[in-house]
């Protein structure tokens, strides 16, 4: 297949998929943090992952809309409010989630599979109900959506850089959030033993919900994100929401190392398959690689030494 | 493909381009000694078989998904049908009998497609049904329709290969959507290589085998790639970059779904600018409908293969337009398919008419030879094979999401949905 192309073209366009690997990286990484949060420390599975993205994609719709109305000026702008405002949105509805549903079932991990399945059902119905089936377009500043021509053949997309460096602070911040702040050890202190962490002091209710609200919040986040590389439509949180837990499960729950480790293997075997195969097949091999390796290792590449 | 010998009868069509434009009122007014009236057609005689038809009205279903996944494609067919059922009550209804529906939602889920279905035709006795969008539903409910002798308005262009005595398919099949945009392209713009792409299901494979042999055998021209990726599949940088090195003078592209956005959003952000003339992108995937998530600045250059476009320039069109945004609200936008649907009620009152009875059996016998002479897309004509005659048209996407229509077939595209030599 690489008859008749000069070595410099070669090396352009690896270089070129070299870096649309680190693009789909950077896209895992930001779909599973929030859910690696939630289920990696509170051991919930939030089937509803998908649409607290998609509601911060449309909270970013709507931020566009009031910015082209009323404040053009700083049209070009925006998008750095509406990330925060789909944070604080999707993590306040997080707070109420959990406050009004996910505490009432926290032994029985089997339910709240369940009952966030309804939940994301819920959601994706009020979605169609306020903004319509249709997907809605969200206008994307012009300068987000240009590429940066490196040479004459590699052009390195902004958005994709854009979400790359977005993926790196939003991990840098969980982490110092997990491991340099008292909320992070109090939120570990409980996964590894949630009666003593009580018995110690810590308001653990409290901490639940805030991990909960935290992981919602860093979703919406995400979902502003991929307004510049997807679709927003009532669905469209469906779309992401495999990728996720294959991101996470094969990661090892409970490890964020274990979540950037898995989003990094994932991503350059796709990338690197999808190059030489159809995107169809790739995707094949991808997961039954993962099948494998976790049939191997089912606690995932990275776990937790927990007594049980 | 095509073929001029269409009689192109306008006996009928000034009372025809009346009815579907003119306000109703006024065209009752007109038209009314040409109303058919219930008494001369007693429900006895019309209706031998038991279906829901009274002295005043006759009962229909629609079937499409309002909720679910494909609820963002099918509620603009919903909608032109409620529309075009609206205006033949206001001009009198079928044989004089008002046109009453029953809408049932297929929740984008294809045994519930094949339940519904089943409920509308044994329960409901409905004399026709608009719907189903997706091929796959439309496989769920055949046998259903053919068991029951129902009888289907169907508005997607599809794959072909099918044809059923108990269908009526108002949307074009493969060839007539494919053939002539690979021509024009090919003389036109002289494209010598094409790279062929789509979601993997079998719409976008039977579309694209098609277009390869054609390009091939018939074109004499090349084929440098052809791609397929899942339903869903958000992440197209790799076969950009497999475009890029392939350098095809034409991305032929039949992406569909929430795919599309990603694919033309990151398309334009991997500096591959569509309004240049090479590569130029063809697709038959994209109507007014799914730019409006993909955003017409994202699109903007695009070339699309369709048969109807909204920005079509007919008095008809005009009129149908502008009743469609009366009806349901200015900001809405009409596609290819949402036309071919509002064909779907017409067609069918054409051909009750014609047979003078709603007795399947009698309206099937009817159907060939039924003509619009003035749809919103132009002349069309029911087929042998339950295909409809029409045009194809070539439209350039522009930024504020409409198509400009840049070719049109001159002839009617005779359909062909068992086409040899493409198999």
């Amino acid at each position: 297949m690489f008859d008749g192309y000069s070595s410099s073209e070669l090396v352009a366009i690896f270089a070129m998929q070299g870096f649309a690997g680190l693009i789909l990286f950077s896209v895992f990484v930001l779909m599973a943090l929030g859910l690696a949060i939630i289920f990696g420390q509170m051991g919930v599975i939030n089937m509803a992952h998908g649409e607290f993205m998609i509601l911060g994609a449309y909270v970013t719709y709507l931020t566009s809309i009031v910015f082209a109305d009323y404040a053009p000026a700083f049209f070009e702008i925006y998008f750095f409010i509406a990330m925060a405002l789909a944070f604080v949105v999707s993590g306040a509805l997080g707070l109420l989630v959990e406050w009004a549903m996910i505490r009432h079932l926290y032994r029985r991990p089997l339910d709240t599979l369940l009952a966030t399945w309804g939940l994301s059902l819920i959601l994706q119905q009020i979605f169609r109900s306020v903004f319509g089936a249709r997907e809605v377009g969200v206008t994307i500043p012009d300068w987000i959506m240009g590429s940066l021509p490196l040479t004459d053949f590699i052009e390195v997309p902004i958005n994709g850089v854009f979400v790359m460096v977005l993926a790196i602070s939003i991990s840098l911040a969980v982490y110092f959030m997990m491991f340099r702040s008292a909320w992070g050890m109090q939120v570990r202190a409980i996964n590894q033993n949630r009666v003593m962490a009580g018995a110690t002091g810590i308001n653990t209710e409290w901490t639940d919900r805030l991990t909960f609200g935290i992981g919602c919040g860093v979703a919406g986040v995400a979902g502003s994100a991929f307004t510049m590389i997807g679709s927003t439509g009532p669905t469209a949180g469906q779309l992401y929401i495999v990728d996720t837990f294959l991101v996470v499960v094969f990661g090892g729950a409970g490890s964020l190392v274990g979540t950037i480790a898995s989003a990094l293997s994932i991503s350059q075997a796709q990338s690197v398959l999808e190059f030489f195969l159809s995107g169809s097949m790739a995707k094949v091999l991808t997961l039954l690689t993962v099948v494998g390796i976790l049939m191997v290792r089912p606690q995932g590449l990275f776990a937790l030494k927990l007594r049980k | 493909m095509s073929d001029s010998k269409i009689p192109t009868s306008l006996s009928s069509g000034v009372s025809r381009r009346a009815m579907l434009a003119g306000s109703a009122a006024l065209t009752a007014a007109l038209f009314a000694p040409k109303m058919l009236l219930a008494k001369d057609y007693p429900t006895a005689a019309v209706n031998t078989t038991g279906l829901a038809v009274t002295d005043d009205t006759v009962t229909v279903g629609i079937l499409h998904s309002v909720t679910g996944t494909m609820a963002i494609s099918e509620t603009g067919s919903v909608q032109a049908e409620k529309l075009a059922i609206e205006q033949i009550n206001a001009m009198g209804g079928v044989l004089g009998r008002k046109i009453e529906f029953i809408q049932e939602d297929g929740a984008s889920d294809w045994p519930t497609f094949a339940e519904k279905a089943k409920k509308l035709l044994v329960n409901d006795k409905v004399a026709s049904v608009m719907g189903c969008w997706t091929s796959a539903s439309r496989k769920a409910v055949l046998p259903v329709f053919e068991q029951y002798n129902g009888f289907l308005y169907y508005p997607t262009f599809y794959e072909g290969l099918e044809q059923s005595p108990n269908v009526i398919y108002t949307g074009q099949e493969a060839t007539q959507q494919i053939i002539a945009g690979l021509d024009w392209v090919a003389e036109t713009k002289g494209a010598e290589t094409f790279f062929l792409l789509g979601s993997d299901y079998i719409w976008p494979r039977t579309s694209n085998k098609i277009a390869r042999k054609h390009i091939e055998n018939f074109l004499g021209k090349k084929v440098v790639g052809e791609e397929y990726y899942p339903l869903g599949h958000t992440q197209f940088n790799s076969v950009i970059n497999k475009i890029r090195l392939r350098k095809p003078d034409v991305i032929y592209a039949i992406v569909v779904g929430g795919s599309n956005v990603a694919f033309y959003k990151q398309l334009k952000a991997a500096g591959i600018d569509m309004t240049k003339e090479k590569p130029l992108l063809l697709t038959i995937s994209v109507t007014e409908d799914e730019i409006r998530g993909i955003g017409g600045e994202n699109i903007e250059g695009a070339y699309a293969c369709m048969k109807y476009f909204q920005s079509l320039d007919n008095e008809n069109n005009l009129a149908f337009v502008k009743a469609f945004k009366e009806m349901w609200g200015s900001d809405i936008v009409i596609g290819d398919v949402t036309q071919a649907a509002y064909l779907g009620p017409w067609l069918w009152k054409a051909a009750v008419e014609k047979a003078g009875s709603f007795d399947v059996d009698k309206v099937r016998a009817a159907s060939p030879g039924i003509e619009l002479t003035s749809a919103p897309e132009g002349y069309v004509k029911v087929h042998e094979n339950h295909h409809l005659w029409s045009k194809t048209r070539v439209g350039l996407a522009k930024a504020d999401g409409q198509y400009e229509v840049v070719f049109e077939t001159p002839d009617l595209v005779e359909p062909d949905p068992f086409p040899k030599g493409y198999q």
